[in-house]
Order: structure tokens, then sequence, then C-alpha cells
């Protein structure tokens, strides 16, 4: 077909036809509905000339307010696809027994556990996480934007070039076939040659860069822009457990980043870092991996914990109980949560006291969480309590998490771990804890905060229906999966003889498909509470007579969020406000400084994701030419000094007229 | 309710709750101690939040409202010391029992009732995990087999573990706890089956394509059945040396139980230090002429660990000769 070979290897590497997946039906299929979807989106976006708006509005957007709701909206997207790959898995593992080998061969079902375990943690739970943390913190520290708006703007893209390379990986080659954290030999270039690796080592390369500057970013800006007068002790819990998330970081992050380029150099470069041979140590790479991937599981339910403080204090209209012990609570968590990574490989040899050391510090990490259990409990005492949504999550939480932990503590007795390690018991605990911990809460703060950040509430019904499907759904999907491990049955297994199992994971694939209705009860009620927007109007602001300063300003906020920076006396800044009989500023406003939107973070993005694509692929002549173009793109933006601008004082002065007229009508 | 009664009912009979193996019992007693402990708060901590919804319910105007109650020294008192109290009776339990269970460490006892008898040495059973069967390699009998294991019931066993490429994990739910099997390693595991039967062996981590397939049976048998399968093997006119050992590493999946009735007994020792292959060299010497001798006084010691001494340090970080390099 072609003359020069080595030219077209030189333009596309090891990309052939033979990577596009035209003889898996299921994956055409998936295309098939993503290309006509993708193309009705474009369309749509086209005849309605939206293309303007998001580009001026929200694509280059460095308002920390806009860049949150982005984070979420890609985390609810990739929750479609982590939960697409769940769905497949629990069906698959349904039928595939006796003489039956399911409908998935091995090589895609192993893809697809790979991948539902990098998704969901690393573009559906940390992308919400950050998301939620993006939008409350500069409101609940009284102040307009983060402290590098731009580096915000960066980040988010960064995220999600990661996400898009993953996307991709479905299209065209493969995935990795390795489990979530590919450990090596596995993901060694003997044993996995293909691309399937390189693509979970670039998405996360990529969507990498972009947590750790938010981490920095947000770390920056609770330490440096609280309102005056909120002294440490005076922060809204939400805000503490995400200063502790942001630390934690910070300090995690550049461990995953050094493990993969040193698992990459080997791919790359042979080096020898994690091979069998030439003095390499896998051991060496399952301890750095979790270095950083036990922190990771605190960076995920810090801010969790933040949003169920926030909210159990709401609902029950009183402060919470026990604030202080609340704060050391989720310090010690934060400091223990360095201490205990050895317990994810018990069995890989340590010695005793190496073991039963990791396995106490895990277990005393249970005693400042079940502080935290009691002190919601008792802010739930003597108070009177509002059932809402968000409270529905609140409590199932409570009863949910406290068995996950129950069982987290179990797994934390080396020689009960022996036993469990890498069973259907261990994934039953996680998924306990991060359904029923992180995603409960998700989902409790994205109904508690939407009416802040779009101006409506969420429809009760379908919120309730959602709740409810999840819940109950949960149970069937998980509560088998913990008999299945007490039945010795192994993680990542696609075909069983047992028979007996089976009805087993019958009643998991149920669970899924009850938590599958969850999901569209939740897709039904954005739809559903969109159309209603006129009659769930919240003109106040402050539609849950909420505590801490984001009620203060209207919803959504203005640009600026506060027209004049609040000062702060006490702990539930607005609450005490309220009570002082606050009365809102009306006339002397003047100037805002605001930093201006940028085209720069989604071009990097794009940019990076361009290198990556050509690493990948070993287009060696486009990976050298875009990161020439990535690095001459980030120094050229670094001369554009036209970054600011001046929101005008009559301009506030309308916008704060508007909310007084609102405010007068309620 | 009835779908958690369902579930302890039916998690009763499984094999990590009612194990044969003298080693696995004791994890099981450890588990059912521990959740106990736990649920002493647990419970409570469920029924509370029940509890405490309906009573402070919104529309319950007869219950108590104390709207700026916010601290009570007890109750904080109480709710930082109960989970500590716990957590210290727990860890107390995690210390003794991981080191008295620590697979490191040669069996003190055959079963709750019976000590080991004076005299009585363990069965030595060398582990290979390959792409992706198991290598059974019995050097006191002089025979291997692959993807079948047997040993003598109430008679203490000590597995050597290893691996040719890939991270996997040998488990008997039925026997004892797993441990990982790593190239370039050794891993130990001592255990002990109770009663006669087939068991169920597998890989209990995911090792690449052919990892559902890695299972074996274990047999449980009598003396004398143990010793009529050990003849069965050593009639076997298979010999397994490093050559036939090179094509067997190859993988393959599904593979059919193999007896060898003869075995090179430095192959297991060359597989460990990954240099069956001509012309490789062992690690152990690559350590040596590296200039890292110095370091070992455990050279040479590592793969017959301490446990002699009674004590057990000879864990997979030591055995790994490998990392002592550069």
């Amino acid at each position: 077909m072609f003359e020069n070979l080595d030219l077209t290897k030189l333009i596309f590497g090891r990309l052939t036809w033979d990577a596009i997946p035209f003889h898996d039906p299921i994956i055409l299929g998936t295309f098939a509905v993503v290309a006509v979807g993708g193309i009705a989106l474009l369309a749509a976006l086209t005849r309605y000339k939206l293309w303007g708006y998001l580009w001026n509005e929200w694509f280059t957007t460095i308002d920390h307010k806009k860049i949150g709701i982005m984070y979420i909206i890609l985390g609810l997207v990739m929750l479609l696809r982590g939960f697409a790959d769940a769905i497949m898995m629990r069906l698959h593992q349904a039928m595939a027994f006796g003489d039956s080998t399911g409908y998935l061969p091995p090589h895609h079902y192993d893809q697809i556990f790979t991948a539902h375990g990098v998704i969901m943690i690393f573009f559906v739970a940390m992308p919400l996480v950050t998301g939620i943390m993006n939008y409350l913190i500069p409101l609940q520290i009284g102040t307009r934007d983060v402290a590098f708006p731009f580096l915000n703007n960066f980040s988010f893209w960064m995220t999600t070039g990661g996400a898009v390379l993953m996307m991709v990986s479905l299209f065209i080659g493969e995935f990795a076939k390795t489990g979530w954290l590919a450990y090596p030999p596995l993901s060694g270039i003997l044993q996995s040659p293909g691309v399937g690796v390189d693509y979970y080592i670039w998405a996360l390369q990529i969507a990498g860069v972009g947590t750790l500057l938010s981490g920095v970013n947000l770390l920056v800006t609770i330490v440096k822009m609280r309102a005056p007068g909120m002294s440490l002790m005076k922060m809204p819990v939400f805000t503490w457990t995400s200063l502790c998330t942001n630390v934690l970081i910070v300090a995690a992050f550049p461990v995953l980043t050094a493990v993969l380029a040193m698992l990459s150099m080997d791919r790359y470069l042979d080096t020898a870092f994690f091979t069998n041979d030439l003095g390499g140590n896998a051991m060496m790479y399952v301890n750095l991996i979790w270095i950083w991937g036990h922190p990771e599981v605190y960076i995920l339910i810090l801010p969790v914990f933040g949003i169920f403080s926030e909210i159990v204090a709401t609902y029950s209209r009183k402060p919470l109980f026990g604030y202080t012990s609340m704060v050391y609570a989720t310090v010690v968590i934060t400091v223990l949560s360095y201490l205990v990574w050895l317990h994810h490989f018990f069995t890989m040899g340590s010695g005793a006291s190496v073991n039963s050391f990791f396995g106490i510090t895990t277990m005393i990490i249970s005693i400042p969480t079940g502080a935290k259990i009691f002190n919601w409990l008792f802010t739930m005492f003597r108070g009177r309590i509002k059932f809402d949504v968000p409270m529905l999550w609140t409590v199932g939480f409570m009863v949910t998490f406290v068995i996950g932990g129950m069982t987290g503590v179990l797994l934390a007795v080396p020689p009960v771990d022996f036993v469990l390690h890498n069973s259907l018991f261990l994934i039953a605990h996680f998924h306990n804890v991060i359904i029923g911990g992180v995603l409960f809460g998700l989902f409790a703060g994205i109904t508690y905060w939407f009416p802040k950040a779009t101006g409506y509430k969420l429809d009760e019904f379908w919120g309730k229906m959602s709740f409810w499907f999840w819940l109950i759904g949960f149970y069937f999907a998980f509560m088998p999966l913990y008999v299945l491990g007490l039945m010795g049955v192994t993680r990542r297994v696609s075909h069983f003889e047992d028979q007996s199992l089976q009805i087993w994971f019958q009643i998991a694939a149920l669970g899924a498909f009850l938590i599958a209705i969850g999901i569209a009860a939740f897709i039904i009620q954005l739809v559903v509470s969109f159309l209603r927007r006129e009659s769930l109007q919240d003109e106040t602001g402050d539609p849950w007579d909420g505590r801490t300063l984001e009620w203060s300003t209207s919803s959504p906020p203005p640009p600026y969020n506060f027209a004049f920076t609040p000062q702060v006396h006490d702990l539930d800044a607005w609450w005490q406000m309220k009570q002082h009989g606050f009365q809102r500023p009306e006339s002397g406003f003047i100037p805002i400084h605001m930093p201006k939107g940028t085209w720069a973070g989604i071009v990097l993005s794009g940019i990076s994701v361009v290198v990556g694509f050509a690493l990948i692929w070993h287009m060696w002549l486009l990976a050298g030419v875009s990161f020439v173009a990535l690095i001459g793109t980030a120094i050229y933006h670094t001369f554009d000094y036209d970054r600011d601008y001046y929101i005008p004082a009559e301009e506030v002065e309308r916008i704060e007229a508007e909310r007084t007229r609102k405010l007068a009508n309620v | 309710m009835t779908l958690l009664a369902t579930l302890l009912l039916s998690g009763c009979d499984t094999v990590v709750m009612s194990p044969s193996g003298d080693v696995a019992l004791q994890q099981r007693d450890l588990l059912v101690w521990a959740t106990v402990l736990m649920l002493l708060v647990i419970v409570p901590v469920i029924v509370l939040t029940l509890w405490f919804a309906w009573r402070y319910r919104e529309t319950n105007t007869e219950a108590t409202y104390k709207p700026e109650w916010t601290h009570s020294t007890v109750l904080e008192l109480v709710i930082w010391s109960v989970p500590l109290m716990i957590i210290i009776a727990l860890g107390a339990m995690t210390w003794v029992s991981t080191h008295k269970l620590d697979p490191y460490r040669p069996l003190d006892r055959i079963d709750a009732q019976t000590p080991v008898p004076v005299g009585l040495e363990p069965l030595t059973v060398e582990v290979v995990a390959l792409d992706w069967k198991w290598l059974f390699i019995y050097p006191e009998q002089g025979i291997a087999t692959v993807n079948e294991l047997a040993a003598p019931v109430d008679h203490p066993i000590r597995f050597k573990i290893t691996a040719s490429t890939m991270m996997n994990s040998f488990f008997i739910p039925a026997m004892a706890g797993q441990i990982y099997a790593m190239a370039g390693m050794e891993t130990k595991l001592h255990g002990v089956i109770n009663e006669p039967g087939v068991y169920k062996g597998f890989s209990a981590n995911y090792s690449g394509a052919g990892y559902s397939q890695m299972k074996f049976d274990f047999h449980g048998l009598s003396e004398a059945d143990f010793d009529a399968w050990v003849a069965k093997a050593k009639a076997s006119d298979n010999a397994l040396d490093r050559e036939t050992y090179l094509e067997l590493e190859a993988p393959s999946i599904d593979d059919p139980v193999t007896f060898y009735g003869q075995v090179d007994p430095t192959l297991y020792h060359a597989i460990f230090n990954r240099c069956v292959a001509p012309g490789q060299t062992c690690m152990e010497d690559l350590m040596y002429h590296s200039g890292m001798g110095q370091h070992g006084g455990h050279h040479g010691e590592a793969d017959t660990g301490h446990e002699g001494h009674g004590k057990h340090e000879g864990h997979a970080g030591h055995d790994q000769h490998g990392g002592h390099h550069d």
C-alpha cells in the first residue's frame, strides 16, 4: 500500500486499521450510539448558535462556579460510562457459569473491569468532589474566586483531557487489561506489549496534572483568602475537610505521577524499576502506588464528610454537635491516612510485626471516623429534622457506611485479610464505603447546593425515587458479594464452574439494575426540574435556611460572589448574621476587580491529549511536534498581560438592585 | 432485615466460615470475634440513627428541641472512648494473632487439641506460579505435578512459593490464608489440612489472560493414600528437567493435570533465582558480583529462612535478591 514504510511508521507509529475494533459488535454498537448522539449534539449546538456562548461563557471561563459546574457535568457523564461497564460485568458474571462462557470474551472483560475502576475513581469521584469544592470553597469563605483563577480553568481541562484519552481507548486500540492499579509485572512491556497500559498511563498523567494543580489552588485559596474574621476554627466544616483533602492531594499525587513515570520509563526506555529481571522490583511499585492510593481514599471521603456535616446541621435546625472534635477528627484522619498503605498487601509477605503495625494504625482511623458518626448522630438528637432528599441520603449513608466501616476494620486484621484479600468480600467492602459514603454524599451535596448553582430546586419526587432505588439497589448488588467472598470467590474472574454461586451473582445483577433505575431517576429529576424551574425557583438565595456564607448570596450568585467582602464573627457566619438582623448593603458599591477568561486552558489541554495520543501510538514525529507546541503555547500565554478587568460600580449596583427587588417579592 | 438474615445463614456454611484446616479455622474464629466486638458499637449506632431520625422528625412537635445545644463534655468523652476501648481490644487481638498466624511461622499444633509431635517434620512443597498453571515440586519425594496438589491429613505442610513471571496469590481457602507468589522472590506458607477431601485451590491475584482458569484441586489424603498418590506420580515417565520446564513455562491456559516421576533437584532454586535457561546468571550470584555481598550475611540462607530459630525474619523483602542490586 505504502511505498515508504518508514515514513508511515514515523507518522502513524503502530496505529493501523487493525486497531479499530470492527470485529467487536458491542464496541461497534457503542460507537454508533456515541457517534449519532455526538453528531446530534454538535448539530444542535450549531443550529441554536451556541458555540460562541459555550466558548465565551463556559470553556474559557475562570469563574470558579462555572468551572465547578463543568467538573460536575464531567463526573456525571463519566458516571454513565463507568456504570455501563459495571452493568456489563454484572450481566457477564451472572451468565458465565459451566458451559456458558458469558457474552464477553476474556480480553474484553479484563478491559472492562480495569476501565470501570479507573473511570469511577479518577473521572467520576474525583471530578465530582473537586467540582463541589471548586464551587463552594470561595463562597463559604467569603471570597470572589480561587487564588489562581487561570490555573483552575487549566486544571479542569487537563482532567477532561485525561477523560478524553480514556474514551478514545474504547474505539481506537484497547484499554489496559491489568486491573485499575496496573501492577507490574503484568503491566510491564513484556507482559502487556499493547497500547492499553499506555492509554492508562497517559490518561492518568494528564488528568493528574489537573488534580495536583487544583489541589495547590484550593489549598492556597483556603489558607490565604478567607474573609476577615474567619479564623481557622470559624471555618465551615466543609471548608475544613476540603483543606485537609487538598493537603492530601498535594502530598499524594506527586507519588502517583512519579510511580507512573517510572512505569512508563520501564515501558518506553527499557529501564528496570519494576521488572522481574535486571534488579527490578515489582513490590516497590505496589508500595508506591498505595502510598498514593490510600490517601486517595480519604481525598474522596473527607469532603463528603464535610458535605454531610453541613446537611445534617441545616436540616436538623441545630449547629453541628462537637465542631471542635469534628475538626480534630478530620486532621487526625489526614495524618493517619499516610500510615496505613501496607494494609493493601498484607499477603505480600511482610513480617508479622510490620503487618500488625499497619493493621493497628488502620483500626485507629476508625476512632476519629466513629467520632464523626456520633457527632452527626448527636446533631440529629433534639433537633427538628426535615427529611428533604439531602437528609435522606445522609441517614442512608450513616446506616450503610458503618457496615462498610466494620468490614473495613475486619480486613485490617492481617490473619483475617489472608482469607478475604482479593475476594469479593473486599469488593463489597470498598463499594460499601465508596457508594454508601462518597457517592451518597455527592448526591446529597448536589441536591443540597443545586438551587444555589442554578436558581431552582430539584424535584422532590424524582429525588426520592433516585435515593430509594440507589439505596435498595446497593444492598441487593453488594450484600451478595460479601457472601461470595466468604465462599472464597475472588475478584476479576470471568468464568465459574460452581453452579451454586450463580444465584448470588444473579441477585447482584438485579441490584445493579435497581441502581440503573436510580441513575435514570436522577437524570429524569434533572430534566423535570429544568422544565418546572419556574415553580421550583429560589429567589431568596437561602432556600433551606442555611448556616454558612454561600447562602447569603443570590441563587445563582453574581460573578463577583459578594459585592462587599463579608465580616465574619462566628462559626456558622450566615446564621449569626441572620440572628443579628443583618441588613444587605444596597448602595455605595465600588468597581470590582475580576480575572478575565482565557483560551489557554482548553488549548493546552487539547495539545496535551495529542502528545499523549502520539506517545501511546509511538508516533514520534507527532509527539515531538506537539510537545514543542505545548511548551511554546504555555510560554506564549505567559506574555498575555490582558488578564483582568473591572466590573463597573453601576453594573454591580444594577445586579444588586435586581436582587433587592427579588427579595422584596418573597 | 430478612435479606440480612438470609445472608447471615448462608454465610455460615461457606468455605471461609467452616474451613477444614487448623490455620483457616483460627482465622475464622478471629473474624467472628472481631465482628462481634465491633457489633457492640455498630448495632447501637444503627439503631440510634434510625431512632433519632424518627423521634426528632419535624412533624413530631412533642420531642424536645434544643436549637443551641452543641456540646457535651460527657458525651464527647463517651464517643471517643468507646471506639478507643474497642480498638485497644481489637489491636491487642491483632498483634497476638498476627504473630501467631504468621504464614512464615512453622506450626506448633495440628489442631486445637494436638500439638505437633516431636520429630514430625513438615512436608515441603515448592510452589511455582506459572502463566497460567500451578507447578508443585515435592523435593523430598522427588516428584512434581501441574495443577494438582496432595498432602496427608494432620501433617504440617511447608510451602515455599515463587513465580515465573506474573504476580499471583497462592490460596486454598479451606486450609489457610493466601500469600503472593512473585518472580525472583520467595514467600512461605505453613498450613495443615485436618479432614480428608478435595478442596479448591487457585490464584487469588489477577494475573492476566488465563487467570480465571488458574486453579487446582488440593487432595487431603490419609498417610496411606498419600503414599499411593506419590507412587502414582513416581510411576510417571515424565521427567521435569530444565528443558521441559522451559517448555512448561510458556504461557498456556487450562492445562491438564500432569505428573512428573523425576525432577531436577536444583530446578526450584534456579527458577527462584531466574537462571533456568542456559547462560543466565543466577540472581544470588548477580548480587554477589555487584559488590553487595557484604550485606549477604543471610545470602544463601534466604531460601531456608530463619525458621529453625522459631523467628521469621526471612520475609519476602529479604528473600528478594534482585532488590539489592544497584
